[in-house]
């Protein structure tokens, strides 16, 4: 019986987890960055989709529409007001841009997150789910709002996996992330390819923000542990790998649900933290990593 | 010693002095704020040896310090030991943290690395939680003792401590074993093929950040009465060391201890803003890093030099 709760509460909270991991390893796949405002954009795109649903009464689709546009925009503003110019920068040693950009993300991370504390508070929000109701699968009470989330980030991430495997433009991104050089050398703008990116990171991160908010609720708080736990999960399936951040995702995503159910929600995160230190001292690629 | 010679040396030295002046001159409240600051300042500067030395992203210098912090003050809350006791177990624990925070950084680099610290941060976090009645867990951990009840003698000493420090992490960063860091830091395969031991420069290096953050954090402990994780460990905590070192210059050490107090008086300048004080702090960071990438002091050399 528990056996099967865990597996039901497991895959949605999982398929969340992946969803968010996605574009955080697409990002540095392509571009080599880090981007360390993850959770705030997260949590941005959720509170607007709350603010525009509780606050301005204009209904749960709209609601999460302009969640999503809300992390598309935040996305788009992090790359150039944040990324580029650290990247453009000649201020900057080539070998410490690595550097500059997660110090740089984490405070325009920071900022977003004062902003969204001191305008909405840092209260929880829960965004309106846009399905009610509860179903019973396999004797197990689920909330349709759990399986909504979890059918919708696997349509998601399906989509992705179409457009960078099958449709041309897609292609472009993955020989982008393969071989930067020899993408443009075929006459493609790496300038474009980033920019490119950077929207389709901004979609999946406020689709997973706004989703996340309708399943566990999201408070400016959140931020920080949103951040920690995309970037373990990418680390921990290899970064750049979007098949290892899938399979990571999962990994956390039960371990974590088992601890709660078995041992005690206080312990929640304490395994997949003890999971990965091993993991970063036998293989420090991560799970599909190459190097 | 090249140090004596340096004109920042004795700017540095007049600064010192005319700061411990200070008590004759401004409020309790104001010496309070500073004592913070400059412990505080210890922590930036221990950081930059690893940064901007080392070229380690620690994200958890908050993991080096709270060991020192909560071993000193677990120490003096159970067994009631003497205060230099419990500061010199802090201490150590600390550099053994620190040790074993270093062995992944000789095998990985750059984000892998700057995740484990961040992990380490995390599970010393969740680890408090969890033995909550040996370290009173979120609540916090009460000391019987503290150094002193007087604001002057604490003042003292926290700059004291500070100046100290901070001569001595100058002096092993502009040492020849520090150029051997910097080396390390940019290109370890270049300078493992010049002959030198990166891994013993490094676990060096580590050792010592570990042993002033350790140090400082007990002495925190004694100073406020009290150790808990929202005002050591947190990562915000982190992040604020981070700002401080990176916003001060980084690879300058004394530019770290700059940024903390800088930071600090910021934070307090502020604080009628409310909610919005830590955005503008942080804005005003971004701006540095974007625009000043060498932060205040660097600027501030930068102009000298030419």
């Amino acid at each position: 019986m528990i056996g099967l709760q865990i597996l039901v509460d497991g895959f949605a909270i999982s398929a969340l987890y992946a969803l968010g991991a996605m574009g955080f390893t697409l990002i540095f796949g392509v571009s080599g960055v880090l981007n360390l405002t993850h959770g705030a954009l997260m949590v941005m795109a959720a509170v607007a989709a709350w603010a525009a649903s509780a606050l301005f009464g204009l209904g749960s689709y709209a609601g999460a529409a302009i969640g999503v546009l809300c992390g598309l925009a935040g996305a788009l503003v992090t790359y150039f007001a944040v990324v580029a110019p650290i990247e453009r920068s000649k201020a900057i040693p080539r070998e410490e841009k690595e550097i500059f950009v997660l110090t740089g993300t984490l405070l325009w991370g920071i900022m977003i997150q004062e902003l969204v504390a001191y305008f909405f508070t840092d209260n929880p929000k829960t965004v309106l789910p846009i399905v009610e109701g509860v179903v019973e699968i396999a004797g197990v009470r689920t909330p349709k709002n759990e399986l909504f989330t979890a059918v919708i980030c696997w349509v998601v991430i399906a989509l992705l996996w179409l457009f960078v495997n099958r449709a041309r433009a897609g292609k472009v991104l993955l020989a982008a992330s393969m071989n930067p050089r020899g993408v443009t050398l075929l006459g493609h703008d790496m300038a474009r390819i980033y920019v490119a990116v950077w929207a389709i990171y901004g979609l999946l991160a406020g689709i997973a923000g706004v989703l996340l908010g309708m399943f566990l609720g999201v408070s400016s708080y959140s931020v920080g542990p949103l951040t920690a736990s995309a970037f373990s999960i990418v680390v921990l399936g290899g970064l750049g790998s979007v098949t290892g951040s899938l399979i990571a995702a999962y990994v956390v995503g039960y371990l974590e649900t088992a601890t709660a159910y078995l041992i005690s929600p206080a312990y929640r995160v304490i395994p997949a933290l003890l999971l990965l230190v091993a993991v970063m001292y036998l293989r420090p690629q991560g799970l599909l990593g190459r190097r | 010693m090249k140090l004596l010679t340096t004109p920042g040396f004795w700017i540095a030295i007049l600064a010192v002095l005319a700061a411990a002046t200070l008590p004759w001159w401004v409020s309790g409240y104001i010496l309070g704020l500073l004592t913070i600051a400059y412990y505080f300042g210890v922590f930036a500067m221990a950081w930059d040896l690893l940064f901007g030395f080392a070229g380690e992203v620690n994200f958890g210098p908050t993991f080096l310090i709270g060991l020192g912090a909560y071993g000193a003050g677990i120490l003096n809350n159970r067994y009631e030991l003497p205060i230099p006791y419990c500061l010199a177990a802090g201490t150590l624990l600390a550099v053994v943290g620190g040790i074993a925070l270093a062995l992944p950084a000789l095998k990985v680099r750059g984000p892998y690395f700057g995740l484990i610290t961040l992990v380490a941060v995390l599970l010393l976090q969740n680890m408090i939680v969890v033995f909550s009645d040996l370290t009173g867990g979120e609540i916090g951990l009460t000391v019987p003792d503290v150094i002193s009840i007087d604001t002057d003698t604490n003042y003292w000493l926290a700059l004291g401590f500070m100046a100290v420090s901070g001569l001595i992490l100058t002096a092993i960063a502009r040492s020849p074993a520090g150029l051997i860091l910097q080396a390390a830091g940019q290109d370890p395969v270049v300078t493992g093929a010049l002959g030198f031991n990166v891994a013993k420069h490094k676990l060096a290096a580590f050792a010592v950040s570990a042993a002033f953050s350790g140090l400082a954090g007990g002495l925190v402990v004694f100073y406020m009465g009290t150790a808990s994780v929202g005002t050591l460990i947190n990562t915000a905590v982190g992040v604020q060391v981070i700002i401080a070192a990176v916003l001060g210059g980084r690879r300058t050490i004394v530019g770290a201890a700059l940024g903390a107090v800088f930071l600090i008086a910021a934070g307090e300048v502020l604080r009628p803003l409310g909610g919005l004080s830590t955005f503008v702090v942080s804005a005003v960071a971004l701006l540095v890093i974007l625009f000043v990438p060498s932060g205040l002091l660097g600027l501030a050399s930068f102009r000298s030099a030419r």
